[in-house]
């Protein structure tokens, strides 16, 4: 642990912020506390409530995703100028038919899931309808990364 | 925004600064400054978790003392349904009424009649199309204000109509009046018997705008030691009971309110961070098919107010008792229209309080401090430094609030680093004193050949 010096703080930030998550995959009822944290800080920086909302349902349905099929994974959102970019990665089983895996209502949930609630078949449907861009970089047996982007000046 | 007056207090000579309340408030809103406790009035909820956890009772909930009955020609009591349950061995309520009026008052209003009218107007209300759903409740005043703060976007669930104790004190005036045309409004006090600091902080700050009948607000505490001795000097029965009804009386517990929509799509939480993780997933659109959201900041319900003395879980099972040969919900608005004058006027809107700057630029560079801050602080989320956490002591000071000396483990280790430094000036000058030893010795002895 380094000590906190004055010099480091006053650094003028022209560069983007990023808030890095780790989402715990073996943990169902933490899932979700990375969306609340998010949706504090957009808060705190003065964004309006609809855009928190599309943020962090798109964040809360991601981080659902890698808890169930992932075994959980990293979750970054980016605040810039333009965007808020949420970057969701996982080294998980891959989606073999992403088009089919869109389909409102599709789910590869297993039973003792969807008894908790989850795996509804909203997830991606719905992380596509709160963001103004998606995109699913996926491999079948090395993981996913899905990249999701909501227009600030819009 | 209005300044908002809270009801949560502190007497600085009994607070040690210790960190219990620090760690329990659900927003943030108490810091330790200069050895005692400082809260907040922006982020105070009023939710009273603080008075209830304090180890020496040093958070106190303000309320208006009992004797302003006598500011007053006619004075009315409104009993919030959770008194009731304060009291062991008692069977009936009319005891209670009884005893309020030996006390003083020249006439006795049950908040619970009037919350057995709100639940009439709730199920009329989620009825209607085209509202938000689910219809959160507008009793518990610490909710709304958490609403108001933390969940912009379910401002617009809580519903729009008045909670009891207002509607209560509007008929309790309106009866005053007609019982006593020679009273002016001036002459007459409505006195309501609070369980809860918020309550009291709901009438202070006018939430109920020009609605707020309530002219002072007691706790239950301050009335208990009178009211029972007041009804032990009487041995008779009483000759009036209570008008309220299972339904009323059901309020003053979780799940009271809910079961009163008789309609199974309900969720009833109480405990502030129960409701958090509920409004959480409200907020998320996680928890859907839900008409109506009842949340009760205390846990229990309006039973485990900070003003009340009974335990809520003993008071809920005395409750159980009371209410068990009354009838469902013998108050009944007259007609299915509700009148104008019990919807709320103040809509509930949304309040950033912990908003970092008004400029994005200026509030991104706070952000981005704050962050990096952070990552140098412990983490322990201790409290010595006199914020709740790591992150909070980072941004207080980011804000300018405190410094980073505040942080006892850093302190700890430049402390422990400075005391290495001096053990090897020490060691140092012990070596150069047994050297210089050693050549005294040697010297002493070539003297001594010599």
């Amino acid at each position: 642990m380094k000590a906190v010096s004055a010099e480091n703080w006053g650094m003028l930030m022209s560069e983007p912020i990023n808030f890095h998550f780790d989402v715990d995959g073996e943990n169902f009822s933490s899932a979700g506390e990375a969306s609340v944290v998010v949706k504090k800080k957009l808060r705190q920086l003065g964004f309006p409530p609809d855009v928190i909302r599309r943020v962090s349902i798109a964040m809360y349905e991601g981080e659902i995703n890698m808890v169930i099929h992932a075994n959980g994974g990293d979750a970054d959102v980016t605040v810039d100028d333009d965007f808020i970019t949420i970057v969701l990665k996982d080294t998980g089983p891959g989606i073999p038919d992403v088009s089919l895996a869109m389909q409102e209502g599709y789910s590869t949930a297993r039973e003792s899931i969807r008894a908790l609630g989850f795996g509804a078949g909203m997830g991606l449907p719905n992380m596509k309808k709160y963001t103004d861009s998606m995109e699913i970089d996926t491999t079948v047996g090395v993981g996913t990364t899905i990249t999701m982007k909501i227009a600030l000046n819009s | 925004m209005k300044d908002y007056k809270h009801s949560v207090s502190l007497d600085v000579s009994k607070c040690k600064g210790c960190t219990t309340c620090l760690k329990r408030c659900p927003t943030e809103a108490i810091r330790i400054r200069d050895g005692h406790a400082v809260i907040s009035s922006a982020r105070c909820i009023d939710c009273g978790e603080c008075i209830k956890v304090c180890p020496y009772k040093a958070k106190k909930a303000t309320h208006d003392p009992l004797s302003c009955i006598n500011d007053y020609k006619y004075t009315v009591a409104l009993p919030a349904p959770s008194l009731y349950g304060q009291f062991d061995n008692m069977d009936n309520i009319g005891y209670i009424i009884r005893g309020l009026r030996d006390m003083g008052f020249d006439d006795v209003f049950e908040v619970a009649c009037a919350a057995e009218l709100v639940s009439a107007y709730t199920r009329l209300y989620i009825k209607r199309k085209n509202i938000p759903k689910p219809v959160i409740s507008s009793a518990c005043p610490a909710i709304t204000r958490l609403i108001s703060m933390n969940y912009p976007m379910l401002c617009e669930n809580i519903m729009p109509i008045l909670p009891p104790v207002d509607i209560a004190a509007h008929l309790a005036r309106e009866k005053a009046k007609r019982e006593h045309p020679e009273l002016s409004d001036e002459d007459i006090g409505i006195f309501f018997i609070s369980p809860c600091p918020a309550k009291v902080s709901y009438v202070k700050n006018d939430f109920a705008g020009e609605r707020n009948y309530i002219d002072a607000t007691i706790s239950v505490r301050d009335v208990y030691f009178e009211l029972i001795d007041k009804m032990k000097r009487r041995q008779d029965e009483p000759l009036e009971s209570t008008e309220s009804g299972m339904v009323g009386i059901g309020w003053a517990s979780t799940g009271g309110e809910s079961t009163a929509i008789f309609n199974e799509r309900y969720l009833a939480a109480s405990g502030i961070e129960n409701c958090i993780r509920v409004l959480d997933q409200i907020d998320n659109e996680d928890i859907t098919s839900l008409d109506f959201v009842e949340l009760n900041a205390c846990s229990g319900g309006c039973v485990g107010g900070a003003m009340t003395v009974a335990n809520p879980y003993i008071a809920q099972a005395r409750l159980q008792i009371l209410k068990r040969y009354l009838p469902v919900s013998p108050n009944r608005p007259v007609s299915e229209y509700i009148p104008d004058e019990y919807y709320d006027e103040n809509e509930v809107e949304y309040n950033p309080y912990n908003l970092l700057s008004e400029d994005r630029q200026t509030a991104l560079r706070m952000m981005a401090d704050i962050e990096s801050i952070t990552e140098g602080l412990p983490k322990l989320d201790c409290g010595s430094c006199g914020a709740p956490t790591c992150m909070a002591f980072a941004e207080d000071i980011v804000k300018g609030e405190t410094s980073a000396d505040e942080c006892t483990v850093i302190m700890r280790m430049l402390f422990h680093e400075y005391l290495e430094q001096h053990k090897e000036k020490d060691k140092e000058q012990e070596i150069l004193r047994k050297i210089s030893a050693i050549k005294d010795g040697k010297n002493q002895k070539t003297n001594d050949e010599g």
